[in-house]
């Protein structure tokens, strides 16, 4: 496909605050994606997010520059509690977002039925992974977009964009956690919360780091989860990504922390038709939104004019890699050889 | 105005052992000033009664606060604090311009945080919600 007619996919960052919106919108962002105070997103800490105040301003901001807003509503309404998700609900259509991203089949019932004209799309957390999912999703809910989990390969990515119509986002940018986002319940493990029922993967309330001499131990729930040496990099307090003692031996038994980046496969993205990429990362100050927007801003519009001969630039890489959490980034799982 | 700050190495053994409370004075007052001018509009309920302190490493030097009644006033250097920071001058400038990330110097271990986590999270989402005025701007730059 020549370059010209080649969609360029909308680049999609995050906002924990209206600094770090304003950083997206002000350094390239063609959508900016947010949440409320509360436990119906997926980045539920304290202090971030936004109230219908900063968000209304936040749209505005945004909106008048061009540029989309979507609001978060990707955690599961609680039992007895549904009212609270269904007032988010109703207050994304009456700040006008551009779109809400949900995952609760019954919420996205509620929104199709009582915001018909409210764009939705399916969240990561709805955690559907091939076309038949995404296709039911759009005949009961009426869903635009779906955001794919970071689990299939480029070639899979592409076989779920050739079968359905619905617009495919993906992640291009972020940490990486142990890949089965909307089925993890190893924070609840630990905590009693996790990111589908609180909002929260290791609530900073469980979490407490000891300076001891041998380093600094992380602790979750008071259950040691990792120890660093003085200047080892650390990582998210989380269970999937704590070293523990297998058979006498001390590791990562599930992941070392680590973070995708995907420039180097810009190409094939744009070939294969993606509708979005996204940027992960609302729990971030606005330094970071600032630095990866600028960068994949760069990226995306110069694999966009050229294909062919596009390669990442080592500053990029460079700008990515001073941010990311863990020592490596990764493809991930686009460009694994096992299916 | 302080771009090169990288403090003599012999303060950081020195700092310990001089009096704290001028850190804890002057970084109260700083505080107080910038919200009776309404630069530091914010909720700091969530913060009465709790203790914070930092710790400037390359200084030596110790902040120690509480907040209350609504006012940030300095607290003894040898109270048990909330939460505590620690990180080098140059990395505390880095955070007030905004130039680096939080949770890029925790991975990288230049900031630590000790104590009450969710207390230490919550301000610095506060004063990531914030907008620095100007003037701080061209202070810190």
């Amino acid at each position: 496909m020549p370059p010209s007619i080649m969609r360029k996919p909308e680049l999609v960052c995050p906002a924990g605050s209206l600094p770090a919106l304003k950083m997206a919108v002000d350094n390239g962002a063609d959508t900016v994606y947010l949440g409320l105070k509360d436990a119906t997103n997926a980045r539920n800490f304290a202090g971030l997010n936004f109230d219908q105040n900063s968000a209304s301003e936040g749209i505005r901001y945004a909106q008048s520059r061009g540029r989309q807003v979507l609001m978060a509503i990707n955690t599961y309404a609680q039992a007895g509690e549904e009212k609270r998700w269904h007032q988010a609900v109703d207050m994304a259509a009456g700040l006008g977002v551009d779109a809400v991203i949900m995952a609760d089949p019954g919420l996205l019932d509620y929104a199709s039925k009582t915001h018909p004209q409210l764009r939705r799309h399916l969240s990561v957390q709805g955690s559907a992974t091939n076309y038949e999912a995404i296709n039911l999703y759009r005949d009961l809910f009426g869903i635009s977009r779906a955001v794919l989990p970071r689990v299939l390969t480029l070639s899979q990515v592409e076989h779920v964009i050739a079968h359905t119509d619905v617009e495919i986002e993906v992640f291009g940018f972020g940490s990486l956690c142990v890949m089965v986002e909307g089925r993890c319940l190893l924070s609840s493990y630990a905590t009693g919360e996790s990111p589908n029922t609180a909002g929260v993967c290791s609530p900073a309330k469980a979490v407490r780091w000891v300076e001891t001499p041998q380093g600094t131990e992380a602790r979750l729930s008071g259950i040691l989860i990792d120890q660093y040496g003085q200047d080892e990099p650390a990582g998210y307090p989380t269970l999937c990504k704590g070293r523990f003692e297998v058979n006498d031996e001390t590791y990562y038994a599930l992941e070392e922390p680590t973070s995708l980046n995907v420039l180097a496969a810009l190409p094939e993205l744009l070939r294969i038709g993606v509708a979005a990429i996204k940027v992960e990362g609302r729990q971030r100050s606005p330094a970071y939104v600032a630095e990866v927007t600028r960068t994949l801003r760069a990226a995306i519009d110069a694999a966009h004019v050229d294909p062919a001969r596009f390669a990442p630039k080592p500053a990029w890489d460079a700008a990515l890699g001073k941010v990311s959490e863990g020592q490596h980034v990764t493809l991930g799982a686009y460009l694994r050889p096992w299916k | 105005m302080f771009a090169e700050l990288r403090p003599p190495k012999f303060l950081a053994e020195l700092g310990p052992k001089l009096p704290q409370r001028p850190w804890s004075d002057a970084l109260c007052a700083s505080l107080e000033v910038a919200r009776l001018t309404k630069q530091l509009d914010a909720d700091f309920s969530f913060l009465e009664g709790r203790t914070l302190r930092i710790f400037i490493e390359d200084l030596g030097a110790r902040a120690t606060l509480r907040y209350v009644n609504g006012h940030f006033r300095p607290a003894a250097a040898d109270i048990e604090a909330d939460v505590s920071f620690r990180a080098s001058t140059e990395n505390y400038l880095k955070l007030l311009r905004r130039t680096e990330d939080p949770d890029t110097l925790f991975f990288q271990r230049k900031l630590r945080i000790e104590g009450d986590t969710e207390l230490g999270l919550h301000l610095k989402n506060l004063l990531d919600s914030i907008e620095p005025p100007a003037w701080f701007s061209k202070l810190v730059a």
